[in-house]
């Protein structure tokens, strides 16, 4: 072996051994935590299960609460399907129409588009506004609350998307008698595919991840979402360490499958222009 | 009648002369319809700014919500007179500037790592990016439990060679700076992954024209690869302190501020005051936090972005 070669070999072990310590271990802490028995988890040792218990937890934690972890994947379900989807098409069309129209309130736009970014929400005023519409704790506002939270990011990626189409293609739709719907539905937005993939995937795991969002907007045992449930999970069930760490791993889930099939859109979209806390 | 037949005839006649040029000249702008923006406004106006815009008018009430009663600064001088609120505003800080400080450091060296070529370059990619997409909730409670003072793992792996066990979330003077440490470790990923889009998007000539001037290569990195992937290091620095100004969620998830108050951050005091009914106060920590987030962010992104990023 040639030094270099050697020293590629070593770096490369050592990086491995320490990824093993700092990542998949406490990865592998958890799976472990989620197959021992209540006795054994609680003493939070990172050993073998010597009565593995998997299933049986996986059984007992979703019936645990009067199964209130079902309810609380029903509703992260709907909320992230419905935000997402909203926050899409409005953005799409905002998107689309910021960067193939040039007008005076460009920078306007701009400035509230990257506030939208950095600026941190309002909350209390933000629960006055959902109360006044009627729609505090409620499921629609927070969709609606999501959809917004997320729009900034989402128009900085399409626009930056469709500026990279070109505009002829729209001329030549129109010359072909297309309207402005039909040009955006039927031109523009299959060649956005790429990126209403990326949009999906990287907001989704946002909105289900998303804690401080419900916790504020969407209080009630009804409403109850996936990160909420784990939270009171947390607070109540100290006796129940095997559960807690078995609820952990299940809402891993979701996030651990979209990173395996769409890893390619998650690492576009979080370096393109990946803004959001 | 012979008039308005006339008129019509001329409009007629109007229109058949105008009607190909102005299709013609019809600028394509017009099909690019304004309502499209409609949704979008309508959505970010009344969730976003009208909630923005009257938190300045709340912060200075006394509030519960059906009705506000003005108090002029009194919220302002509350907060900044109570060491129970103001020092949250110190931690945010400390936070902030230690989170965003480690993960560019941290970020670019890894980024380095893992665009050059070593073993098991990909398994490390992977694994280093995961926690970003974790809730942060389930990695607080991992971490809690990691890091147990009397169970934890990491005081027992710490006990067995001799060394000192402290209690990460429950000594006063360690807490913040705990949690900071699992925000870098959840965070890391992301800034490594805009380091290394940056890093791989610097033509190889430069890095070809260092190698055979014989460039050695922590000098091939202080003056090649550093100040070619400003823009990727502007975009983290930029990304993790808002992040780090804002953070709530890991905060809440491990210690609730506690203990004491040794851990609070505007976010948390935030939630804090208005669980307990004070709208108003709740609403003036917001204030803060929005003028804080403005006031680094706003001179930062501008110095950030002044200098033409070379990419």
């Amino acid at each position: 072996m040639t030094p270099k070669r050697t020293r590629v070999w070593i770096v490369g072990v050592v990086a491995i051994v320490v990824s093993f310590v700092v990542f998949l271990v406490p990865f592998a802490f958890v799976l472990l935590q989620a197959a021992k028995t209540p006795a054994e988890a609680s003493n939070l040792a990172f050993s073998w299960p010597t009565d593995w218990q998997f299933f049986p937890n996986l059984l007992e934690t979703l019936k645990s609460n009067d199964g209130v972890l079902w309810r609380a994947i029903l509703n992260s379900s709907i909320l992230t399907i419905v935000s997402v989807a909203l926050m899409v098409v409005v953005s799409a069309m905002a998107g689309y129409v910021l960067a193939r129209k040039k007008s005076k309130w460009g920078p306007l736009v701009n400035f509230f588009v990257l506030a939208g970014l950095i600026v941190p929400p309002a909350v209390v005023p933000t629960i006055w506004v959902l109360k006044g519409l009627k729609l505090f704790g409620t499921m629609p506002g927070m969709i609606l609350i999501e959809a917004t939270f997320g729009l900034s990011f989402c128009i900085l990626l399409f626009r930056a998307f469709v500026g990279n189409i070109p505009r002829e293609l729209d001329e030549a739709a129109v010359l072909d008698g297309a309207g402005p719907v039909r040009l955006f539905l039927r031109v523009v937005l299959p060649l956005l595919r790429p990126v209403v993939v990326t949009v999906i995937v990287v907001q989704s795991v946002f909105v289900f991840n998303d804690f401080a969002g419900p916790l504020y907007f969407l209080p009630g045992n009804h409403n109850v979402t996936v990160q909420l449930a784990l939270y009171t999970f947390s607070g109540q069930n100290l006796s129940f360490y095997n559960l807690l760490f078995m609820a952990i791993f299940l809402i891993t889930i979701p996030p651990l499958l979209a990173y395996i099939f769409f890893n390619r859109q998650i690492v576009a979209g979080m370096t393109s222009g990946a803004v959001k806390g | 009648m012979s008039t308005a037949n006339a008129a019509t005839a001329r409009r007629a006649a109007d229109i058949v002369a105008q009607e190909p040029a102005a299709r013609k000249r019809r600028p394509i702008k017009s099909f690019y319809p304004t309502w499209f923006f409609l949704p979008a406004i309508v959505l970010y106006v009344v969730f976003f700014v009208i909630p923005s815009f009257s938190s300045f008018y709340f912060s200075l009430t006394r509030w519960s919500l059906f009705d506000a009663q003005f108090i002029g600064f009194e919220n302002f001088v509350q907060f900044f007179r109570d060491p129970q609120l103001y020092t949250s505003f110190i931690h945010t800080l400390i936070y902030a500037a230690l989170t965003s400080g480690s993960k560019v450091i941290l970020g670019f060296f890894l980024a380095l790592l893992l665009t050059s070529p070593i073993l098991g370059r990909g398994y490390l990619r992977a694994v280093i990016f995961f926690p970003v997409l974790l809730s942060t909730i389930g990695v607080g409670i991992m971490f809690k439990s990691l890091l147990d003072p009397f169970h934890g793992m990491v005081n027992a792996v710490l006990g067995f060679f001799g060394l000192p066990q402290p209690g990460w979330f429950t000594d006063p003077n360690l807490a913040l700076y705990t949690i900071a440490g699992v925000d870098i470790w959840k965070g890391v990923g992301i800034a490594t992954l805009i380091f290394m889009a940056g890093i791989v998007a610097i033509p190889n000539e430069y890095f070809e024209a260092a190698r055979i001037d014989g460039a050695s290569s922590w000098k091939t990195i202080r003056l090649i690869t550093i100040p070619l992937s400003k823009g990727a290091t502007a975009t983290v620095i930029i990304l993790s302190l808002i992040g780090g100004l804002r953070s709530f969620d890991i905060i809440w998830a491990t210690t609730g501020g506690g203990p004491g108050f040794t851990s609070d951050v505007l976010a948390s005091v935030i939630y804090k005051q208005y669980q307990a009914g004070f709208y108003g106060l709740s609403t003036a920590g917001n204030v803060v936090l929005f003028l804080l987030v403005t006031v680094i962010m706003v001179p930062l992104s501008y110095f950030l972005n002044r200098k033409p990023v070379e990419l």
